[in-house]
């Protein structure tokens, strides 16, 4: 179980960002070739990102690149020079509105990973929901492929396809965040937030990430170095959870030297799902080594 | 030719500067005889009044002549008036060949160029940077420049070292019988520390203000016993480029993260406790460091016993939240400062001479537990260049950066590792400014790197657990890797430009630009 509280958007045309990313400690990058690069630019920040794989330098962050949309001319030639580098954990791709998007990205992906000699499947799929067909549709974009690991409400473009704006409540994505959770939990996958615009707005960042914690998401995409700790924050667990998680961890690891199946936690039965979310906890808070995989 | 003992070459003479004496480490100079003194002087009760009608009368009443030296302060920034009006009144007046000994020159004094192209002014004793630093760079000036520190400048004059002629004080307010305040007055710049030892040593003061009240002013900075003259002018300054507005932290995340690295340096170290001192200036990491500084010292509940230095607002918080006993200030940066030096007497006002002097009974450095400094440059032993940049050109002044490392218990330099494609650590610096003996620390995007001799710094860190620690080697094999090796700077033979370590010692040498 990967934690995906924060993954950050990098411009696919600056080095500086590309390179030191990462010294800010997200949970994820995101390599962007779409919406942060001109049209005349894209070779160029393919290039770049290119390079910038190949040196390889990520921390512990999970990496991935915004490809551009399966409508346009540049998304193979994206995933043609930099998925054989064997570097990318997976990539983003913007305007998903069906599953057969999804499958002709798979398709694509696998041809080319077994080209280079690369575990077919490796490059998992994160699938941007920015139109209201991608949002009717999610479960079956979540389902279309078993590389989608994620999918992400998407936020300016999807309110535009409603015929709305977005408002510093957020009541026009209230009900998408809430059926896209739906979606996700039923597929399988982690449901990412969208980004929150508006980088000096700390407390704005904090209520909207509380809330959407609240609703369920795993995380949400950032635009801003500086938002990454008060998501982070938001996201930690308190010390309540934490103790509380621990003891149904030990209870479990216990029940399981002797050989039993459920025990009981302060008088509440814990099975499975409850010691895979505890465990999920102490990852959050920090106690386990991120990415381990205890279910 | 002799080398220093950090292996710069220090020629025995130097023309223009005179007999060198090479740097042989921190405390290595002693001091011997008496401090130097100016001139006496005797004024009696048939003058009550020390004003005269202008600038050039006051010149002349000061009996400045060709060949003498004049010093200015600095605590008017980038609005200061005074020196371009001094300087411009000089050159009508037919004097030439003078020697400059400010503080510090600032961008705003870009004009002094054509009085040195026309021998108004021979040589400059203090910092230069801008365009006044590139032409010197590029051999400009006849004589070379001497750049000493905030607390090497008092040095100098209280040994001798220099002799000032007159001594121009811009003053916010003063009285006619030279009572001067920095605090008050349409140009109010808060301290005028940076003037007390001129005033003090001058053989001719000149007060220059705008602001002339009756007798006797108050509060007072410098006192009646030591002003000649006091001459007016209509304005001394801009205020908008005599102190900044509020200052702000900054929100540069590349900052931010060297600040929460190096506070996280600060808590892990020994001094963070009951008592601490530090000095952080108004750069943006700096303050930065503060604010973090601030939030460990409220979860741990330590308070602080002073902070010392440039003040900015952010500081003035401080001691009226509790969180430092004292303010020392010997240069006011901010309106906020301005207004608590004149209202709060906890905030106290102290000279370049109290602030940093090697050479006095006690220096407010030496009481300093942290300092956090800039660099453009730091090299495998930790030498640090402030002055130059990485073409070989004047750029900065040492400021207080000497002085500060060398009492502070711990002195942190932090710096991206990258500005633009240029790194901050380099196999050998190009000037040294300050010297690896008394630095402890850089701080940068990529964690902390401790100076090997401060191993419990090391232990203390590693005992913390949350300040990632780096090696220098490290961090040179990284910087080489991005940027790809730089070209060597090419230079003449000739020097423009001596830079001193505190004790009057010759660290390094700056030599001509080639031509290009």
């Amino acid at each position: 179980m990967r934690l995906r509280r924060t993954m950050l958007y990098l411009p696919g045309n600056n080095p500086n960002m590309l390179l030191r990313g990462h010294l800010f400690a997200p949970d994820g990058l995101i390599l962007d070739l779409e919406d942060a690069v001109a049209v005349r630019e894209k070779d160029a920040a393919r290039i770049l990102i290119r390079d910038v794989l190949k040196r390889g330098e990520f921390g512990s962050c999970e990496v991935t690149v915004r490809i551009n949309g399966l409508d346009t001319e540049y998304w193979r030639k994206d995933i043609e020079t930099l998925v054989p580098l064997g570097r990318l954990d997976g990539v983003r791709a913007p305007k998903v509105d069906d599953a057969a998007t999804v499958k002709q990205l798979d398709e694509a992906l696998s041809e080319i990973e077994e080209k280079a000699g690369l575990e077919v499947g490796k490059t998992k799929i994160f699938c941007l929901l920015e139109t209201a067909r991608g949002i009717f549709n999610t479960y079956d974009i979540a389902t279309a492929s078993p590389r989608v690991t994620a999918v992400i409400p998407g936020g300016e473009d999807l309110t535009a396809d409603l015929r709305t704006n977005r408002s510093p409540e957020g009541t026009e994505l209230e009900g998408i965040r809430k059926s896209v959770i739906v979606a996700a939990r039923a597929a399988g996958v982690d449901a990412l937030d969208t980004v929150f615009p508006r980088i000096t707005d700390d407390e704005g960042l904090k209520r909207e990430t509380e809330f959407i914690k609240q609703l369920g998401f795993d995380g949400k995409s950032v635009i801003h170095p500086n938002q990454i700790p008060i998501i982070h924050e938001v996201f930690t667990p308190t010390e309540k959870e934490i103790e509380r998680a621990r003891k149904i961890v030990a209870a479990a690891k216990e029940a399981a030297e002797r050989g039993l199946g459920a025990v009981q936690v302060d008088g509440r039965m814990v099975d499975a799902p409850v010691v895979k979310r505890a465990l999920f906890t102490l990852t959050r808070a920090g106690l386990l080594e991120e990415g381990t995989d205890n279910a | 030719m002799p080398k220093n003992i950090l292996g710069r070459e220090i020629p025995e003479f130097i023309e223009g500067y005179g007999k060198t004496l090479p740097f042989m480490g921190e405390h290595a100079r002693k001091p011997e005889g008496n401090r130097a003194g100016p001139k006496l002087r005797a004024a009696f009760s048939d003058r009550t009044s020390k004003v005269v009608p202008d600038l050039k009368a006051a010149i002349a009443a000061s009996g400045l002549k060709s060949g003498m030296t004049v010093s200015f302060h600095h605590h008017l920034r980038n609005g200061d008036f005074v020196v371009n009006a001094v300087i411009d009144a000089c050159a009508e007046m037919g004097i030439r060949d003078l020697t400059l000994f400010p503080t510090a020159l600032f961008g705003v004094h870009k004009k002094l160029i054509e009085h040195i192209k026309s021998g108004v002014i021979r040589r400059i004793m203090g910092s230069v940077n801008g365009p006044i630093g590139q032409m010197v760079s590029e051999g400009g000036m006849d004589v070379p420049v001497v750049l000493r520190s905030h607390g090497g400048r008092p040095r100098a004059v209280v040994s001798g070292d220099v002799k000032i002629d007159v001594a121009f004080v811009a003053a916010p307010t003063a009285d006619a019988y030279g009572n001067l305040c920095g605090s008050q007055g349409k140009s109010a710049c808060g301290s005028l520390g940076y003037a007390f030892t001129d005033a003090m040593y001058a053989d001719c003061v000149v007060a220059v203000t705008d602001n002339l009240v009756p007798f006797p002013a108050a509060p007072v900075s410098i006192p009646q016993i030591y002003a000649d003259i006091v001459a007016v002018m209509e304005s001394i300054g801009d205020p908008a480029g005599i102190v900044s507005g509020t200052t702000r932290i900054t929100r540069d995340p590349l900052r931010l993260l060297i600040s929460k690295y190096a506070s996280r340096l600060i808590e892990a170290s020994p001094y963070f406790k009951e008592g601490i001192s530090f000095q952080t200036g108004a750069g943006g990491i700096s303050l930065a460091v503060t604010a973090f500084m601030k939030e460990a010292m409220k979860k741990r509940g330590v308070r602080g016993s002073f902070g010392l230095g440039g003040i900015t607002g952010y500081f003035v918080d401080l001691l009226k939240e509790g969180y430092v006993e004292k303010l020392m200030d010997v240069q006011s940066f901010d309106l906020e400062a301005v207004k608590s030096i004149a209202e709060n007497p906890n905030h106290i006002e102290i000279s370049a001479d109290w602030y940093a002097n090697p050479w006095n009974a006690g220096t407010a450095v030496n009481m300093l537990d942290v300092v956090i400094l800039g660099a453009t440059e730091m090299d495998r032993d930790f030498n640090v260049n402030v002055n130059t940049e990485a073409d070989g050109a004047l750029l900065h002044g040492i400021g207080g950066h000497q002085d500060t490392a060398a009492g502070a218990k711990l002195t942190i330099i932090s710096q991206p590792l990258l500005r633009g494609r240029i790194p901050c650590v380099v196999d050998q610096v190009y000037s040294v400014t300050t010297p690896g003996e008394v630095v402890d620390a850089l701080v940068t995007e990529y964690g902390v790197t401790i100076n090997p001799r401060r191993k419990d710094l090391i232990d203390a860190c590693q005992a913390a657990g949350n300040v990632p620690l780096v090696s220098m080697d490290e961090l040179v094999a990284r910087a080489h890797e991005m940027c790809g090796p730089t070209d060597p700077v090419e230079t003449e033979n000739r020097i423009i430009g001596v830079i001193e370590w505190r004790d009057g010692t010759v660290i390094d040498v700056v030599k001509q630009l080639k031509k290009k």
